[in-house]
């Protein structure tokens, strides 16, 4: 056991750490905050790199080579309950990735936060999330990592609500939360029944853990009622959680919501992190999942479902971001088609070929949000991309970056990492031996990614800037209002409201993920996998033919069409004749308006959500009020009359029985003691006279008495 | 019955009564000594002679002009306006009239009653001063503390209390 | 020779009008003569029992009647002192006005 097994739980303790410190400062302490938090990332990227190079060291050897940690929390009865962490390939490549989007996007926020007066709070929230993020990732127990993934929940509410007080953060918060927590109800019950039938959560605990080949089998091995294997039970019941840490329909409606986040949020949580907990625990419990210890795909039930959901997902979401208006709502749909492209990779093709694309849309998300956030910080708090336009020319280096996220995520060949990770996905659905349809879903998809993003670009970037320069943004006329300044005196000048390029604390990390983003895609290339042997512990040989296998071929070229394709439409429909004013309608709205309107209204699943549960949340609770204000009351209130008249009726006894009785005694003592008093009035003659009588009678006693 | 002691009898009955109902107190106390004196007197008759002037002597002389004194020192010789007798004073005599008639029914249905009249027995004085010497010494004695505590005491009583400065 | 009951029946009526006068008089003086009228007919009693007893010779009822006599005589000197201290405080020496005890 190497020291950095051994001392695994420093990477996510330092961020910990930093937030307790930062909970105690104060809001003016600033730098202090910031420096914690980006100091403790960095000691935690310098931790994880030290990591992934034993991981490396390690591998290679034919089979995934796993080291971890054990340690017994407390016992029950005669059984331990075990934590502890584990060091292999997934865990390497997740913590390397987290820590250096993490610290990219907290020095972002230096930047994005600059002006807002919760500054430290921020952070302190920032790195709680952060170190929770990285305990999921390295748990190998399955309650620990729930303890991390509720943790991630809990942050990521205080995050999307940091402006709590808009009404909408707030309620987009809770939006986020109860939905996860949908899914994390299921997961709760997953995880009570591996308990259950196979003793232990804990992962890899020298063959005796729940993922290793003898849990595996025994869970394979034992049926459920329904004639489905335990392991697929379980497997669906963690898959839920999933759905709703990443997403997917049908817990998909808090992630465009939870846009309410401010930029350096949306892109940690929702681009590169939270949402991709999700796809890294359907791959840490890829066993259950498939039915054998291995990473390679099968066809069992929940992956089957896994597949379903996911392709489901990213057509769907894909239809929706054509249709919206918000820069941060198209990325943010964008994020759960491509999750759903994810979970699609790891139904088909495995671990390997959906941490691929994690991996890579992890930068080229994280750039993209970014960049919105560097669009939105330079016009001034604007967030509709109808509002923008021409802003190539006022932010050029945001435009270039932006470009090269948005080539990324299209798939654009060769150069960029999306094409390479995109490409594995579509060879593997079309040689999953199931069904072809996620396969045409996943093409069909890949389209409209290429077309929104385009459509995107082209809305915010290209043109001319629609809002009339020389007015004030709305922020700099209430700011001058509140100053006292009329309406008349208002500065009107030429440049006033222009767009401007963000400081380079924001702008140098968009640099470097962009420049990631065309890097990491050669590390999964066909030609020289090393990113799939090393997540699955196959031999890595460099295929100088790889590429012109005839499947691999069809999907290159396939892909490389689709892109065209798209990108081509969005120029048709949106290049060629700029959209000259903010108020003017989207092309596609003409052509169709009806279809237009439901993807702009999300399909209407949150009208649908609102009238079935928080209706039947809101009757619920007013059927509950009038059980309460009724039934319950009216029982306490009985009580209280009960226990009224028993004292009523105490008082009654006690006012006129016992008082009166006792009063009643007691006047009559006195009365007798008066009576009896008359008898001592010092009336001599009185006495003898009574003296007198008693003798008579006495002696008339006596007498007789003898007599008889 | 001899004549002697129906007269004597008829004497001291009516002084007594006259005692108990004169209005003027003095001569109720008049009437008082003459019945001490029959009283004397029938002593005398049944053979107690020392009793009979030990009779005179103490009542006669001391105890009526004891009540003389005591109805001088309390005026009480003045004459009363009002009845001399109290509010309810038939139960009284009704009450004194019960206890004769109880009184007279026992001894008239006594039997214990002797019927044979003794001889008259000899109380020398000689005699009695012997009893009292031996046998009834103790009882004199007490008779002497007794005397002694009711002169200190009628003093006492009748003190007049020092008028403080 | 007169017979004992006749003396008993003397006494008796001598006790008799001595309880009357002493219930009936409203001077406090007289309620003490109707008391030393009774202690006298109790000493004719034990004259006459003892004239007329089986044992004259022990001298027991005159002895008797000796103090009774010089009982009586101490008793009315005290009784006359405490009526005279009663007169100087109530003024009065009826016993019908000597109630403050009363209720």
């Amino acid at each position: 056991m190497n020291w950095i097994v051994q001392h695994l739980w420093l990477i996510p303790a330092l961020p910990l750490l930093a937030a307790g410190l930062t909970a105690l400062a104060k809001q003016r302490h600033r730098k202090f905050a910031a420096s914690l938090s980006i100091g403790s990332m960095i000691g935690s990227l310098i931790l994880s790199c030290l990591a992934f190079k034993d991981a490396l060291q390690h591998s290679g050897a034919g089979e995934v080579s796993r080291q971890y940690l054990n340690f017994k929390w407390f016992q029950f009865g005669d059984q331990w309950l075990k934590l502890g962490w584990v060091l292999d390939p997934l865990t390497a490549v997740m913590l390397a990735m987290v820590c250096f989007v993490g610290l990219l996007i907290f020095i972002y926020s230096v930047g994005y936060m600059s002006h807002d007066e919760n500054f430290t709070r921020f952070f302190c929230f920032l790195s709680l999330f952060a170190a929770a993020m990285l305990g999921v990732v390295i748990a190998n127990n399955l309650l620990l990592l729930f303890i991390c993934w509720e943790l991630v929940g809990l942050t990521s509410y205080l995050l999307i609500g940091f402006w709590y007080h808009k009404p909408s953060a707030a309620a987009a918060a809770k939006k986020a939360f109860i939905t996860t927590r949908v899914g994390d109800l299921a997961f709760l019950l997953g995880i009570a029944w591996l308990y259950s039938q196979a003793g232990t959560l804990t992962f890899y605990d020298h063959g005796q853990g729940c993922l290793e080949k003898d849990g595996i089998t025994k869970l394979v091995a034992q049926a459920t009622a329904g004639g489905m294997a335990v392991s697929t039970g379980i497997a669906l019941l963690i898959f839920c959680g999933a759905i709703g840490k990443s997403g997917q329909m049908p817990l998909h409606v808090w992630l465009p919501d939870a846009m309410e986040g401010p930029a350096p949020v949306s892109a940690l949580i929702h681009a590169a992190t939270m949402v991709a907990a999700g796809v890294f625990l359907v791959a840490r419990v890829y066993p259950l999942m498939s039915g054998s210890p291995g990473g390679i795909p099968s066809g069992t039930a929940a992956l089957q479902v896994v597949t379903w959901v996911g392709a489901i997902t990213a057509v769907f979401a894909a239809t929706i971001a054509v249709a919206q208006t918000d820069i941060k709502r198209i990325l943010a749909y964008s994020t759960v088609s491509q999750l759903g492209f994810m979970m699609l990779g790891l139904g088909v093709g495995g671990i390997a070929v959906g941490m691929f694309h994690l991996i890579t849309h992890a930068f080229f998300k994280a750039l993209l949000f970014m960049g919105a956030g560097s669009v939105i910080h330079g016009c001034h708090d604007e967030q509709d991309i109808r509002r923008m336009g021409g802003l190539r020319k006022f932010m050029p280096l945001t435009f270039a970056t932006y470009a090269v996220g948005m080539m990324a995520l299209s798939g654009v060949p060769i150069l960029f990492s999306g094409f390479w990770s995109k490409d594995e996905i579509l060879h593997s659905a079309h040689a999953w031996k199931i069904s072809h349809w996620p396969f045409y879903l996943a093409v069909f998809g890949a389209l409209l990614t290429a077309f929104y993003m385009t459509r995107q670009v082209l809305l915010v970037f290209f043109g001319d800037y629609r809002i009339a320069l020389g007015r004030i943004t709305r922020t700099e006329q209430y700011s001058l209002e509140h100053a006292g300044v009329p309406a008349e005196e208002h500065p009107q000048s030429e440049l006033a409201g222009a767009p401007h390029e963000s400081p380079p604390s924001m702008t140098g990390p968009l640099v470097v993920l962009a420049v990631c983003s065309v890097i990491l895609g050669f590390i999964g290339t066909p030609l020289w996998p090393w990113f799939q042997s090393f997540l699955t512990g196959e031999h890595l040989r460099f295929d100088g033919h790889a590429l012109a296998k005839p499947d691999v071929l069809f999907t290159m070229i396939l892909s490389v069409v689709v892109v065209t394709i798209g990108v081509g439409l969005g120029y048709w429909l949106y290049g060629r004749k700029p959209v000259a004013t903010a108020e003017e309608a989207d092309v596609l709205e003409a052509i169709q308006p009806e279809v237009f309107t439901l993807l702009r209204r999300k399909y209407y699943f949150d009208e649908a959500y609102d009238w079935a549960f928080v209706g039947l949340n809101r009757w619920w609770a007013k059927a509950c009020d009038w059980l309460d204000s009724w039934v319950w009351n009216g029982l306490v209130q009985l009580c209280a009359y009960v226990v009224v008249g028993i004292s009523w009726v105490n008082r009654v006894i006690d006012e006129y029985v016992v008082n009166l009785s006792f009063d009643e005694v007691c006047r009559r003592v006195a009365g007798g003691g008066n009576l009896l008093s008359r008898l001592q009035d010092g009336r001599v003659q009185r006495y003898l006279r009574i003296i007198g009588i008693a003798l008579t009678g006495l002696v008339l006693v006596l007498i007789w008495g003898c007599r008889s | 019955m001899t004549a002697g002691f129906a007269i004597l009898a008829l004497l001291t009955v009516a002084s007594a009564v006259a005692a108990m109902t004169l209005r003027n107190l003095v001569h109720c106390a008049l009437a008082l000594a003459v019945a001490f004196a029959g009283l004397a007197a029938i002593y005398l008759q049944l053979s107690a002679q020392f009793v009979g002037f030990a009779q005179i002597l103490v009542y006669v002389g001391a105890v009526a002009i004891l009540i003389v004194f005591a109805i001088l020192l309390t005026r009480s010789g003045e004459p009363v306006a009002g009845s001399v007798f109290s509010g309810s004073w038939i139960a009284g005599v009704g009450i004194a009239a019960a206890v004769f008639a109880v009184l007279t029914a026992m001894i008239r249905s006594s039997r214990g009653l002797a019927r044979r009249i003794p001889e008259p027995p000899q109380a020398a004085v000689r005699d009695i001063g012997d009893q009292m010497m031996s046998q009834y010494v103790l009882p004199l004695e007490v008779v002497g503390l007794l005397l002694t505590a009711a002169l200190i005491g009628a003093v006492l009583i009748a003190m007049r209390e020092k008028d403080r400065p | 020779m007169t017979p004992l009951s006749g003396y008993l029946i003397l006494s008796a009526m001598l006790f008799a009008i001595g309880l009357a006068g002493a219930l009936i008089r409203r001077n406090a003086i007289m309620v003490l003569v109707g008391i030393e009228v009774m202690l006298n007919a109790a000493n004719l009693n034990f004259i006459a029992f003892w004239r007329y007893g089986h044992n004259p010779q022990a001298l027991t009822g005159v002895m008797f009647v000796i103090f009774s006599i010089a009982v009586a005589a101490a008793e009315a000197a005290v009784g006359l002192a405490l009526i005279i201290s009663i007169y100087r405080h109530y003024k009065t020496t009826d016993v019908e006005k000597i109630n403050s005890m009363k209720g």
